[in-house]
């Protein structure tokens, strides 16, 4: 295997791929939202529980690659516990290490487990797979009612 | 060879592999390396790669030629239409259409079934009328029709499928009633490979008296498409899909038809006089050409057609046919794999699905190695939600595919089985 591939499916992505965690539907979501990818027909749904601005509790539902459900699974682990606005920070940081890669500025090592998405930007092709999560958290957070594309 | 020796021998010796390497030849792209990998086409259902004759012809073209048709008093515009319209005379001869005049050119299938659902059923589709298509049309013979009916008011029907991927003909006899006013339906599925019983179609509609549309795009390239034989009322195909060019395509329809359809584009070219009183159309196929044609791209087909007139069609047939079997052989042993289309009538279409592992993934992984196949929806979700999935993997097969781009294939797989391991 090329490294790029073992950098793009390191151990944490397949095993967040084949078993996602947070992977339900929560009782009473105080917020929710869709994402998909029309070209991909992935497609995802997003909901979490808002108490006094800290994310309570997040989880998702959907079909799509390895990449798309563990960027999800790794995001519903991240974001839990935080206030909104850390939670929309992090979406920035994490959209700048997709997109830009190593000229981003994001250090991938202080994101955490999220490092992992760092081998995503070298496939272009594959990069609104993992973005789709994210894309959704902000439109969740921010209340939209339109479903999200990152097409 | 003694004929007699070669009719004797086992279809796959029939094709030796000479005969394939030297038609890779004739395709410079599939000389490419793709990280350090020779490249692996297997995605000639999204588009075929173009022989070195198809190049020339355009870049000659537009060397020697290039002026605008049916335009200029001058040599090269005399030129030009010459090219042009021998083009269309080679479009004619491939389908076997009666008339040079039933050959419309378009940008392709899709902008083919377009114009016939704009004109002609514009006409002839009214509110309470019914257009029928089947479970396996790609979005192009589908969303023109909804389109359509949204616009007049009429109802779409859906003739469907076993799950073997074969259409249920009964179940479209039954669906054809008075007010159907037009079947439209792929003579080849671009998913499963399913070669449609047309000519048992045409039949079954006409006898009651309902035109057929059929959409040649996955078709042309590999089967000997003739409309008189088939008996259908409009026929489309794509160029880049028969190792021609993008952009063109064209729209056979029976002349009585064209005759009685109005314009689709208003423009230069589609008009015998204007005045802003009146207007008055040109005949077809020139009534449905408005605007200065994709010249370069019809001197591509015909030159497309040339290309494939030069191959004997029963040997490319026998040889798509034979690396088809090796495929479904080689495929249906690998473990978790699913095939999804499996009619007994089919072509080099290769769907399928891994247990547990996304088509994307299958995707990315096999393109490492250079393999390029198709992942996703195949522009046919309807027919996904049919068989329950999102997607599947499709390697499709062109006339330049081989027994070594299969073997390439399954060493991709095993790969992509290990990251998943």
């Amino acid at each position: 295997m090329s490294d790029p591939l073992r950098e793009l499916y390191q151990e944490v992505i397949v095993d967040h791929g084949k078993r996602p965690r947070n992977f339900r539907r929560l009782e009473a979501p105080s917020r929710s939202a869709e994402g998909f990818n029309p070209l991909c027909g992935d497609q995802l749904r997003l909901e979490l529980k808002l108490a006094d601005g800290v994310i309570e509790d997040i989880a998702f539902q959907g079909q799509g690659c390895a990449i798309s459900q563990a960027s999800a699974s790794l995001l519903t682990l991240a974001v839990k516990g935080m206030r909104q606005e850390q939670a929309l920070e992090l979406f920035v940081r994490v959209h700048a290490l997709l997109t830009e890669g190593p000229g981003s500025q994001v250090a991938p090592e202080t994101l955490g487990k999220l490092a992992v998405l760092a081998g995503v930007w070298e496939f272009p092709l594959r990069v609104k797979c993992a973005a789709l999560a994210w894309h959704t958290l902000r439109s969740a957070l921010a209340g939209d009612a339109a479903p999200v594309s990152t097409e | 060879m003694n004929p007699r020796a070669s009719r004797l021998q086992p279809l796959a010796k029939r094709f030796e592999p000479y005969q394939v390497e030297r038609l890779r030849q004739a395709f410079p792209i599939l000389a490419q390396r793709i990280y350090g990998k020779p490249l692996v086409y297997l995605d000639s259902a999204a588009t075929s790669q173009k022989p070195q004759a198809v190049i020339d012809a355009m870049s000659r073209f537009f060397l020697e030629e290039n002026a605008n048709v049916h335009r200029g008093v001058h040599y090269l515009s005399l030129r030009a239409t010459e090219a042009y319209e021998q083009a269309r005379a080679k479009v004619q001869r491939f389908l076997n259409a009666e008339h040079v005049e039933e050959i419309v050119f378009v940008r392709g299938t899709t902008e083919a079934v377009n114009l016939v659902a704009q004109t002609y059923g514009k006409v002839h589709v009214r509110a309470g009328d019914e257009v029928l298509i089947s479970a396996m049309e790609h979005h192009s013979n589908i969303v023109p029709w909804q389109m359509l009916c949204e616009q007049s008011g009429a109802r779409l029907l859906v003739a469907p499928i076993d799950d073997a991927g074969e259409l249920l003909l009964d179940e479209l006899e039954r669906l054809i009633g008075p007010r159907t006013k037009l079947v439209a339906i792929t003579h080849v599925s671009n998913v499963l490979g399913t070669v449609n019983p047309i000519r048992r179609i045409v039949q079954l509609a006409h006898a009651r008296g309902t035109p057929v549309l059929v959409d040649g795009a996955q078709a042309a390239p590999h089967l000997k498409v003739d409309v008189r034989a088939l008996g259908c009322d409009f026929y489309a195909l794509s160029g880049h899909k028969m190792y021609g060019p993008t952009g063109i395509g064209a729209l056979y329809g029976r002349r009585e038809l064209l005759e009685a359809m109005p314009p689709y584009q208003g423009g230069g070219d589609m008009i015998l006089s204007v005045s802003f009183d009146k207007t008055l159309y040109n005949k077809p196929p020139y009534r449905f050409e408005a605007g200065t044609p994709n010249m370069v791209g019809a001197i591509g087909l015909g030159a497309a057609i040339d290309f494939l007139g030069g191959l004997d069609a029963d040997a490319l047939a026998g040889h798509e046919q034979a690396v088809l079997a090796y495929a479904q052989q080689a495929l249906a042993a690998v473990p978790g794999l699913r095939l999804i289309g499996t009619a007994a009538d089919k072509i080099g279409v290769l769907s399928f699905v891994l247990d547990g592992i996304h088509p994307h993934d299958i995707g990315t992984i096999l393109d490492r190695e250079g393999i390029a196949i198709r992942t996703g929806h195949h522009c046919a979700q309807p027919l996904m939600q049919r068989y329950g999935l999102a997607a599947t993997a499709r390697a499709s097969l062109g006339c330049y595919s081989n027994e070594q781009d299969i073997d390439a294939l399954l060493a991709g797989l095993a790969k992509v089985q290990e990251v998943f391991r």
